[in-house]
């Protein structure tokens, strides 16, 4: 039942992101300063602004958790986060190579929008080594949830505190009108979109792939064969149904 | 609930009465810092953002400290276990920890702003520029105790207790680090102390505010047990 829509959805996501794409590189106009260089900014904004959701997502399914108790809801919550950290370097990555394109270094320390994302990403990168670090199951996902809602919280706050701090040179994407002409934001909406439902495809993905193992375990147990040892691991365990 | 607050708050502060051990740690590792700082940057006196910054990182290591011993004595001698058994407010152990631990970094700063004064700072320690930093960092005390109790709980019962508090601690202390060194820099300035940014007190305030929010609808799940 877990991979039950997940070949729609992988369908409409290439479909999205490689349309994205298509308008990105011949539909909208080249820009005037940098050329064909600014095209990453059609992979590079998406990929940091779903990261971002990602990130918020976690933390909304880690308040299920612990309003409800739910361990599925934990599960949810760290792939989540799993999810976005890969995305997230996806976008240092490609933000570090457009910075060095346009403004001739791999890395601006005075620009917010870069110091802030990096931030968000380091305390986000404490999420596994805590999980890992607690041994009881049922405290594990306590605590990991506790972790993933005040980073959830943290992560707009953050921003707000960088973002108040004068802005230089880093553009602000989806406030001001005048920044983006039509067919560029039309191939950049498209583009967010595609990474949009790519995110949640691979979420679904991971989730299908650790319930599938779950249940492939719970029947090698039934059929009496002795438990193949596990090495430790910091993700959540998935209940068979 | 205020009851429980201050019973709990009475037992902190005779533990530290009686035992001193964390102020006093905190103090010579701030004042050693100090040193290492006056060795590193290869200056006599630091002023303005430079002074703004040398303060703000020697305070919140030294808060590092704090936070890492402020629930071990419950977590080893059974704090965690008598309060559970106690009918109060689970909120109260919060309130009276991010009390007893913005106590702590008040009693370490009186001795470590002089200290500053002291070895580093060019401009003279007035009047007017002690109200200043004392304003600025009473606000950045607030949000530093609040995160520090939250994470120090969080990481008590991990294994890597000592490595947790400040991975996870630092960079949810960047905006503190960031309004405190932006707000604390004119007043440290050397032309002459200027006006309170206004902006970066509401910003420090804004944290305070958010994380107390978040703090207290989180923190009861890390007692449970």
């Amino acid at each position: 039942m877990y991979g039950s829509r997940l070949q729609t959805l992988a369908i409409a996501s290439v479909v999205t992101l490689a349309g994205g794409f298509a308008l990105a590189a011949f539909y909208a106009p080249m820009d005037a300063d940098q050329g064909f260089m600014q095209k990453i900014f059609y992979l590079h904004v998406p990929l940091a602004i779903v990261a971002l959701g990602g990130f918020v997502f976690g933390a909304y399914q880690a308040v299920q958790h612990l309003r409800t108790g739910d361990p599925s809801r934990d599960l949810k919550s760290y792939v989540a986060i799993h999810m976005s950290l890969i995305l997230g370097i996806g976008a240092l990555v490609t933000g570090s190579i457009w910075a060095r394109a346009s403004w001739g270094k791999w890395w601006v320390w005075d620009e917010p929008t870069l110091v802030a994302f990096l931030i968000i990403f380091l305390l986000y990168c404490t999420y596994q080594p805590l999980r890992f670090s607690i041994e009881d199951r049922d405290r594990q996902a306590r605590y990991a949830s506790v972790f993933a809602v005040t980073a959830g919280v943290f992560t707009p706050l953050n921003f707000l505190a960088v973002r108040l701090a004068d802005p230089l040179i880093h553009p602000r994407t989806l406030d001001s009108q005048d920044n983006l002409p039509g067919e560029m934001r039309l191939a950049f909406l498209v583009c967010l979109l595609g990474m949009a439902l790519l995110y949640v495809t691979l979420w679904k993905f991971e989730l299908t792939h650790k319930h599938a193992r779950a249940q492939l375990r719970s029947l090698k147990r039934k059929l009496g064969a002795a438990d193949a040892a596990r090495g430790r691991s910091a993700a959540p365990e998935a209940t068979v149904s | 609930m205020g009851r429980a607050v201050s019973a709990l708050l009475r037992k902190e502060l005779r533990l530290e009465l009686r035992t001193p051990q964390v102020i006093p740690a905190m103090a010579l590792f701030g004042v050693t810092t100090l040193v290492i700082f006056h060795f590193s940057l290869q200056r006599d006196t630091v002023e303005g953002d430079l002074a703004a910054g040398v303060l703000v990182v020697t305070l919140l290591f030294a808060a590092m400290l704090g936070i890492n011993r402020l629930f071990v004595a419950d977590h080893e001698e059974g704090g965690f276990d008598g309060f559970l058994l106690a009918p109060v407010d689970r909120t109260a152990m919060l309130v009276a920890k991010a009390l007893a631990l913005t106590g702590f970094l008040v009693v370490v700063e009186l001795l470590l702003v002089p200290a500053f004064g002291f070895l580093l700072l060019g401009p003279a320690m007035t009047f007017e520029l002690l109200w200043k930093v004392a304003a600025i960092l009473l606000l950045a005390d607030a949000g530093v105790a609040i995160v520090g109790t939250l994470v120090g709980a969080l990481a008590i019962q991990t294994r890597a207790r000592d490595l947790i508090v400040p991975l996870i601690g630092l960079p949810l202390l960047v905006p503190v680090v960031i309004g405190a060194a932006k707000a604390l820099a004119p007043a440290l300035d050397a032309a002459g102390a200027g006006a309170l940014p206004g902006r970066w007190l509401a910003i420090l305030g804004l944290y305070d505010l958010v994380f107390g929010l978040v703090a207290y609808a989180v923190f009861d799940f890390l007692l449970e047990d």
